[in-house]
């Protein structure tokens, strides 16, 4: 699935949602869930600086994809995380670099994007960003 | 009670009670829910007489101060220099020459640590500050220390958020040059003894600051008696605008300081060879002042002064009760700094929730609360937690606030645990 279809796909989920209870009681499950990050990644090489909460963020590559795994100490903010790990991770770098995350305005989530929110989050999709245009750039040169 | 001596005999205080009504953003909504809000160490709400006082100022009174011989800039001087007398009245300093405005707290801390810091501090002096302190109140230090090589000695905090007052006494030595604490943290509420930790400083010469950004919303501020040398407040924090700030110093201590900022108004004349400096407290005050925050500070003093000061401490510290009472009933729930003497702050944790999330469900029940490390890192790092959830009252807050507090972080629980 392509990033937009899986970004589709996540709008359509949160359009069930009545109230923003429901919305967060999501978001706080998928947290839950979010496979927790091996501890030798939980380092201050891997951290990504929030004001309010930590991320850990970890890159990868394989087979000409990027894929991604991250951590927070905040439930909420995991859970975003898991929805940004659910439509960036196995993407091709090119995409990611140029991805448009329109889902986050979309399901009403985007006030945990913006900078002043200093909870990790903003920086952490920059720094996805920057992993998909360096994997682009790596495999550039091999060409 | 300074704040009380500015009463007329016979003059009947306006109930605490009553002050919640002048409010006008109480009345509004945030997130579809009448805003609860319990964040006022951060920055207090404004009474409506604060802001029209700065509409009437715009709208009738503009100019710019102690400059122009026409008559409106004539009053304009007279509102400003008016503001200054209040101020010197509120704090009971012997002089208004002795009231500096600067923009903040943070802005008299740096004032004095550039100024007087640079001039009379001398390389393997100490500088005694505490745990509990506010950024604001360590970093203009560091600065200095590392230009004038002093070292920092930190009073340790306890378990319950008080000073460990036997330290600092272990800390105080003929190398002890300044004392710089808070008279109240803005991270846990916990009131400071400052007036032992003045006298036990002059024991040993140093000089004394007094951060007390937290405290001028609470009750009185006595410089006179307090015997330190540098005290420090913001008017947002105590129903003003935000930008304006006082700086008190004793007299023959600020008149022997260099000036910090050069600029208009803090000059006598000016030549390229030679400049002499305006005399106090104007050789602080370069440039235009923030003459709408001075005379809205001013307006803030008067609506405080509307109340027995007492009365606005018992008022605060029975709200304190109540919340402690409320938040304690619930499971896991952890307060930091439990000190008996503290203000209306109560700053806590849920176990297995982080304070980010916690304020997030807040947030969305219409409750502005602060989560985080509250600018107190060195804190936080003490006692060994990322951050809190802080909820600070003010004279306006009611219970009702705290029952929405609680019901809202039993809610939050219930999702996030």
């Amino acid at each position: 699935m392509s990033i937009n279809e899986k970004q589709d796909g996540i709008i359509d989920d949160f359009s069930l949602f009545d109230d923003w209870m429901q919305k967060y009681d999501y978001i706080i499950d998928l947290g839950k869930k979010l496979p927790i990050i091996e501890d030798e990644y939980k380092t201050e090489e891997y951290q990504i600086k929030g004001c309010q909460s930590r991320v850990w963020l970890r890159a990868y590559e394989q087979d000409g994809k990027v894929y991604f795994k991250a951590d927070s100490d905040a439930v909420i903010t995991r859970g975003i995380i898991a929805l940004l790990i659910e439509v960036l991770s196995g993407q091709k770098a090119d995409d990611i670099a140029g991805a448009d995350l329109y889902f986050i305005d979309r399901i009403g989530l985007k006030e945990h994007l913006s900078p002043t929110r200093s909870n990790g989050l903003t920086s952490m999709v920059k720094h996805m960003k920057y992993y998909g245009l360096g994997l682009k750039k790596k495999l550039e040169n091999h060409e | 009670m300074k704040v009380a001596t500015d009463k007329k005999a016979g003059f009947e205080c306006r109930a605490v009670e009553s002050a919640r009504a002048d409010f006008p953003i109480l009345k509004t909504e945030m997130n579809g829910h009448p805003l609860v809000f319990l964040d006022s160490a951060a920055s207090s709400q404004k009474p409506r007489a604060v802001i029209e006082a700065i509409n009437d100022y715009y709208t009738t009174q503009n100019a710019n101060v102690h400059r122009g011989v026409y008559t409106l800039s004539q009053q304009t001087t007279d509102l400003f220099e008016e503001s200054r007398r209040a101020v010197a009245r509120f704090i009971n300093a012997p002089s208004e020459k002795e009231v500096i405005f600067v923009r903040g707290a943070t802005e008299g801390i740096n004032l004095v640590a550039q100024s007087y810091g640079r001039a009379f501090l001398n390389a393997g002096d100490e500088i005694i500050l505490s745990e509990l302190e506010h950024h604001s109140n360590i970093v203009p230090w560091q600065i200095l220390a590392e230009e004038k090589n002093l070292s920092l000695k930190i009073i340790p905090v306890r378990d319950d958020g008080s000073l460990d007052m036997d330290a600092y006494q272990k800390l105080l030595s003929s190398k002890t040059a300044l004392v710089a604490v808070n008279h109240i943290s803005n991270a846990l509420g916990t009131i400071n003894p400052v007036e032992e930790i003045t006298k036990l400083a002059k024991e040993s010469d140093a000089a004394v600051l007094i951060d007390g950004a937290q405290a001028s919303i609470h009750g009185s501020i006595n410089v006179a008696d307090l015997g330190a040398d540098f005290y420090v407040f913001s008017g947002h924090k105590m129903l003003g605008p935000t930008g304006i700030g006082v700086l008190w110093g004793r007299e023959e201590i600020l008149e022997a300081m260099p000036p910090w900022h050069g600029g208009g108004e803090m000059i006598e004349s000016v030549s390229f060879e030679k400049t002499t400096y305006n005399e106090l407290p104007f050789k602080f005050e370069a440039g235009t002042p923030h003459i709408e925050g001075v005379v809205g500070l001013k307006k803030a003093i008067d609506y405080l002064n509307q109340f027995d000061p007492a009365e606005i401490v018992q008022w605060e510290k029975e709200l304190l009760n109540y919340c402690t009472e409320k938040l304690t009933a619930i499971p896991g729930l952890r307060i930091i700094g439990t000190t008996p003497d503290k203000t209306s702050v109560v700053s806590f944790l849920v176990e297995g929730t982080h304070p980010y999330d916690l304020g997030i469900i807040l947030d969305k029940l219409g409750i502005a609360v602060r989560t985080g490390h509250h600018c107190t890192q060195p804190l936080m790092e003490r006692f060994g937690i990322p951050g809190t959830v802080r909820a600070s009252m003010a004279l306006y807050n009611n219970k009702e606030d705290i029952d929405r507090l609680a019901k809202g972080v039993e809610k939050a629980r219930n999702m996030l645990v």
